[in-house]
């Protein structure tokens, strides 16, 4: 399981905060706190800054990199402040994230052409958002067609089927779920991943959804996420969910997490 | 049965979102004699006021918000071809859309069932709208305010452009301009010369209201 950890980013408000006043102390800590619970990749985005997004986004990346020894996941519709960020990076970062759209699309395949990035491939179209398992396929088959003729390595791909509210539509939660299913079926080597906070979007005890939704779509083969690592509950349900899907040898990770009392909260 | 409790029970269906009541209420009202446009004003649109009210102080989510939205419909449905040369009472008409090259609608879709909940007219133009097309609806729909939804760094500009665009064609100030969408502050709205900004659904009812004030 591959955990990006998702706290910098600035539309939270006290990261929202510390970018503008370029207080990077508050952004080392995050920083810390996230790689020693565990995330493999830091997330860093500066989405609501117009204007300055190249610059804040390269900003964070060398701020995190400072502290700690992770490649970060440089989050942003904005193939600019991609290649901004890529050139202070150490380490192979991920991208997050291409989609099918036409105009992002173009724009960053010359970024990420033949390299080792690890990139988040986005179910999303210049037709709109899917909202079915099938249309989620269809642009995942177009996606990873595209990423492999300009020589991506299938194991660095990363498709995150498009997570929608359940409150807006009751299928959106079951359709993902049957998409993360057939992507890791029919596209062997490949992997899939998401956030989680849209699909609680609009209602009470967001957490508990996310958890729940993140344990099922693990037990579908989804094997990536994008999330807070210093909620410990959620951690569990990972380390959990995982052993259960049988990803886990001789049980060793979720035992190797009791023991360095992981599960205590 | 008096007028006052079939209206109630209308404005009840509604907050219980049960589209099955507010059809038979508002039939039942039609046939006891009461004017289709006092069942739209003191029952429906009460109804959905009360709704718009709980979602905005944290009663009410967003599938409640959905569900008091239908059973509305379901009651328009039953006036609407009774009311031949009278037209509903608006508090103003709002035209709405994402920008192009951005396909973010659920946040767009929550301020139009805000609006619509505080009795605005709303015409969605949808996602993916070209500056132009803001234009051609709103010389068309003459609307009293636009609202313009970019949830992307990369597509925040184009709130911009069709701000631009209305200033040439000589429509800014005759129609007032709201902006709207994650990477959105009032900083934006100033820097753009947009007229109001709203950071959720309920502020943006709120601000709405102040514009045609």
């Amino acid at each position: 399981m591959l955990i990006v950890g998702e706290l910098i980013n600035a539309s939270r408000k006290a990261i929202g905060e510390a970018i503008s006043i370029q207080d990077a102390e508050a952004v080392k800590k995050v920083a810390i706190d996230q790689y020693e619970a565990g995330a493999n990749f830091i997330d860093v985005n500066a989405g609501i800054f117009v204007g300055k997004e190249s610059e804040y986004l390269q900003w964070l990346v060398t701020t995190v990199q400072e502290v700690v020894d992770a490649p970060c996941c440089l989050d942003s519709p904005d193939p600019a402040a991609i290649q901004a960020a890529l050139s202070v990076h150490k380490g192979t970062a991920m991208i997050n994230s291409i989609s099918m759209e036409k105009a992002r699309y173009d724009a960053l395949i010359p970024v990420i052409a033949g390299t080792d990035l690890k990139v988040i491939a986005l179910c999303m179209s210049d037709e709109g958002m899917p909202e079915t398992a099938e249309q989620r396929l269809k642009i995942a088959d177009r996606l990873i067609n595209g990423l492999v003729q300009n020589n991506m390595k299938i194991d660095n791909i990363y498709v995150d089927p498009l997570v929608q509210p359940v409150a807006t539509n009751k299928t959106f939660g079951i359709e993902f779920l049957k998409a993360v299913e057939a992507i890791s079926t029919e596209f062997k080597g490949v992997h899939t991943m998401c956030g989680l906070s849209n699909i609680s979007y609009g209602l009470p005890n967001r957490k508990f959804i996310n958890q729940a939704f993140a344990v099922m779509a693990i037990a579908k083969g989804l094997d990536g996420l994008i999330i807070n690592p210093l909620d410990k509950r959620i951690m569990a349900n990972l380390i959990t969910a995982e052993m259960l899907s049988g990803r886990d040898d001789y049980c060793s990770n979720y035992l190797r997490a009791y023991r360095s009392e992981k599960f205590e909260f | 049965m008096t007028n006052e409790e079939i209206l109630n029970t209308i404005i009840e269906g509604v907050k219980e979102g049960d589209e099955d009541k507010v059809f038979e209420w508002t039939n039942k009202a039609i046939a006891t004699g009461i004017e289709p446009l006092v069942v739209i004003n003191d029952g429906l649109t009460k109804g959905i006021q009360a709704v718009g009210t709980l979602f905005g102080n944290g009663t009410y989510f967003l599938p409640d918000l959905l569900l008091g939205a239908k059973a509305m419909d379901a009651g328009i449905k039953v006036i609407e071809p009774l009311m031949v040369d009278q037209k509903r009472d608006y508090v103003g008409r709002v035209l709405m859309g994402t920008v192009e090259g951005d396909l973010h609608e659920i946040g767009k879709n929550i301020v139009i069932m805000m609006l619509k909940t505080a009795g605005f007219e709303v015409l969605d133009l949808g996602v993916d709208v070209p500056a132009k097309k803001f234009i051609e609806k709103a010389r068309e729909f003459k609307p009293d305010i636009i609202g313009i939804s970019a949830l992307l760094t990369t597509t925040v500009g184009r709130q911009k452009e069709i701000i631009e665009l209305l200033e040439e064609e000589g429509l800014k100030g005759k129609v007032k301009v709201m902006i709207g969408g994650a990477p959105i502050n009032q900083n934006w709205a100033n820097t753009i010369g947009a007229d109001g900004y709203a950071e959720d659904a309920s502020v943006a009812v709120d601000v709405a209201k102040r514009l045609l004030a």
